[in-house]
């Protein structure tokens, strides 16, 4: 009897045990007007800590008594599990910079974001920073729910040693149309200038869509999200031309099936890749240049779209200082701090005027000019707690019948549609 | 136990097991916490989440959870990536668990008998199961890629398209790619085994005129059946769980989720897409199979023991 009684308090604190490791949170009410010491959590990348560390301390000594910890985002499959994991947990910071779009939908149906719309000066002060743009990061009931940070608009780098190996004029090379991006790629192949034309990760992964399809239809649509109001716009004749653009790029062998292990354009292996403004750093030793997304027909730079790749931050309930976090926030997004992050990563503020905002910047660096000038056209994916279902349900389509040839591609975008209007009307 | 013939001895055996029984609680209690806190506590949990329209929130976050039956397991089991993922990873059993058993038994029969360099053959055999997954899958990646070792050497005959990115194969690539990590710590179970096997029924055998392959099906088979009742059901139970290789190896679940397993698919229904209520009843249902599997296994591989 003792025996079981013994057995039975051991497992009830085992599982009181496991219960309160979950517990936190406090008191909403009261965390929205608290002010005091806050902990943030920022990407783990060498210059997006850099610019982390400075803005910490930047502010550290102003405010002695609203101290920030600035610490590296924890390591886990991924940021957006880690982060959702601490939403559940009751233990996520203060503010995250790092905060991917498609996970807001989430993240903010857990009970985990503040709704930054709420604060007095919340959505006028998003509004004036980032412009028109900023529309794209509310939730569909046109609240925000995420700051609207910084993007990576992705453009085609191309190395231009392989294009003059090719033949190919490497200073005006052909790309602005798909036909033209078809026959380059061919020479390139054909020239064993290169294995592939491109070669864009050909997993499964719900994300590779947003370096494959996503730019190229932004850009075929002049700006258009593949959701928008609750239904797929993608299976129309722009969608089915990006699908057939890469669809032949695959059955032709201009772009790989498999995964490459490393980085395909680093290596040479690849001619072209569909990149961000961090390339520019990362591809130091390669002779590249950059052209936007081809289009259908051609399209002028200053008319072109593309996928934003942007990361924003995210004001977590779970802090118990909102009062402070938000005052962090908007200090990290100011002008001089933006320029900080232009300045130390390469990566575009999500502020209107960019270029004009910071031309010494752009002078020096005129290679990120491009970047800077795009940020100001780029699409976002689509908002809500299904974003990611909705991806990997068109990824899923995607890959059997583009990457892989098997069924009509313009039947598996119609059936992807089909699934995901399903989708996108659940709660 | 002898029969106590004194009065001291008489009352001793009344207070010995229930010291024992207490001493004995003491010392497995750590255990007993742990496998109620790790294992039977998210296992009651997660059958619970399974019946109720759930998903992850925020302490202090108002959520209604309803009672939802059914619906959970009705929408995973009409998912048709769902269904395929069990198809594969019942693909994947029959290639890895019977490949399992055979190569290691062979192979620690073949290493109990090695005089010479028996420490390297073992440590040999034990590295692949040591090493993080991520490096070795990053080896098997350029092994069976379309220019990769394999198809080099098999020329014409390498399939098209290759090994992980073909429907056919790939599931298979991975069941092979599985075995041949596990093998070592297998190898080691089975050398365990063999050390028990009495070695006159060798000699036995050996005077009857048995050769070794008839001593192999007769006494080392035999004698290491409850090793391989043991191999069976971890290999299989470590098949159930396949995540790993085809989330690396095949960049998750490719080609055309030719290679997802259940719980793969739980990992983008419970983490990725928010939808933990899913997941969960996806998982109870591999639970169910895989206990079922085991019980069929235990019950013809295990005669009477």
């Amino acid at each position: 009897m003792q025996t079981r009684r013994a057995l039975s308090a051991v497992g009830i604190a085992a599982v009181m045990l496991a219960l309160t490791a979950c517990g936190g949170g406090g008191n909403q009410a009261e965390n929205a007007e608290g002010r005091g010491d806050i902990t943030i959590w920022y990407s783990n990348n060498e210059q997006e800590v850099a610019w982390g560390k400075q803005m910490v301390e930047a502010w550290n000594a102003d405010h002695p008594d609203e101290q920030i910890t600035g610490q590296e985002i924890p390591a886990g499959e991924s940021s957006e599990e880690t982060i959702g994991a601490a939403i559940t947990a009751g233990n996520a910071p203060c503010l995250i910079y790092n905060t991917a779009p498609s996970a807001v939908g989430q993240f903010e149906k857990q009970g985990g974001l503040v709704d930054l719309s709420s604060l007095s000066d919340g959505a006028s002060y998003i509004e004036e920073r980032s412009g028109d743009i900023a529309e794209q990061y509310q939730n569909p009931d046109g609240n925000y729910f995420q700051m609207p940070w910084k993007s990576n608009p992705v453009v085609i780098f191309y190395n231009k040693d392989i294009f003059a190996a090719a033949g190919l004029d490497p200073e005006a090379p052909a790309l602005e149309t798909y036909d033209e991006f078809l026959a380059s790629a061919q020479t390139i192949v054909d020239e064993g200038a290169a294995t592939y034309g491109i070669w864009p990760a050909p997993t499964s992964e719900f994300f590779q869509t947003q370096f494959d399809f996503y730019p190229f239809y932004a850009a075929a649509t002049g700006g258009s999200q593949i959701v928008e109001d609750g239904e797929a716009t993608f299976a129309d004749t722009e969608g089915y031309a990006v699908a057939d653009f890469w669809a032949s790029l695959y059955e032709e062998g201009l772009a790989g099936q498999e995964q490459y292990q490393g980085d395909a354009f680093a290596d040479g292996q690849a001619a072209m890749s569909s990149v961000g403004p961090w390339a520019v750093s990362v591809y130091d030793d390669i002779n590249w240049g950059a052209v936007p997304i081809p289009t259908p027909d051609g399209t002028t730079a200053e008319e072109t779209w593309t996928f934003s790749d942007a990361k924003n931050i995210g004001l977590y309930t779970a802090c118990e200082n909102q009062a402070t976090a938000w005052d962090v926030l908007k200090f990290s997004t100011s002008e001089e701090q933006d320029g900080q992050l232009l300045e130390l990563t390469g990566q575009m503020p999500l502020r209107t005027d960019l270029q004009a905002t910071y031309p010494d910047y752009f002078d020096a660096n005129p290679a990120y000019t491009a970047f800077g000038d795009q940020a100001a056209r780029t699409v976002e994916v689509p908002p809500g707690p299904n974003t990611v279902e909705m991806l990997q349900a068109f990824r899923d389509a995607w890959s059997k019948s583009v990457i892989f040839g098997d069924g009509d591609p313009h039947t598996a975008l119609d059936d992807a549609a089909a699934e995901i209007d399903t989708i996108a009307a659940q709660p | 136990m002898s029969t106590a013939t004194t009065a001291s001895t008489t009352t001793r055996p009344r207070h010995r097991p229930r010291r024992r029984g207490v001493l004995g609680l003491l010392f497995s209690a750590p255990y007993l916490v742990f496998v109620l806190a790790v294992f039977a506590y998210p296992l009651g949990y997660s059958v619970w989440i399974a019946f109720h329209d759930f998903f992850f929130a925020a302490p202090g976050a108002v959520v209604e959870r309803p009672f939802v039956g059914l619906d959970n397991f009705v929408t995973a089991l009409t998912d048709p990536a769902v269904i395929r993922s069990f198809g594969n990873v019942g693909i994947f059993l029959l290639i890895n668990v019977p490949l399992t058993v055979v190569l290691s038994l062979v192979l620690a029969t073949a290493l109990n008998k090695v005089v010479r360099f028996r420490t390297f053959y073992r440590v040999a055999y034990y590295v692949p199961y040591v090493t993080a997954s991520v490096a070795v899958v990053g080896v098997w990646l350029f092994l069976f890629n379309g220019s990769g070792l394999v198809n080099q050497l098999l020329g014409p005959l390498a399939p098209d398209p290759s090994w992980l990115i073909n429907e056919a194969w790939a599931m298979p690539t991975i069941a092979l790619f599985v075995t041949w990590k596990g093998l070592g710590f297998y190898i080691l179970l089975y050398l365990a085994a063999l050390q028990g096997v009495p070695k006159e029924l060798y000699e036995s055998a050996s005077t009857d005129g048995a050769g070794a392959v008839r001593s192999f099906f007769t006494v080392t088979v035999p004698g290491v059946r409850p090793a391989t009742v043991l191999v069976l059901l971890v290999s299989t139970v470590t098949g159930g769980n396949l995540f790993t290789e085809p989330y690396l190896l095949t960049g998750g679940g490719g080609p055309n989720g030719a290679s997802a397993s259940p719980v793969l698919i739980m990992y983008q229904r419970g983490l990725q897409q928010g939808q933990p209520d899913v997941a969960a009843a996806i998982g109870v249902v591999l639970v169910i199979l895989v206990l079922i599997i085991a019980l069929l296994q235990n019950r013809f591989a295990g005669g009477r023991d």
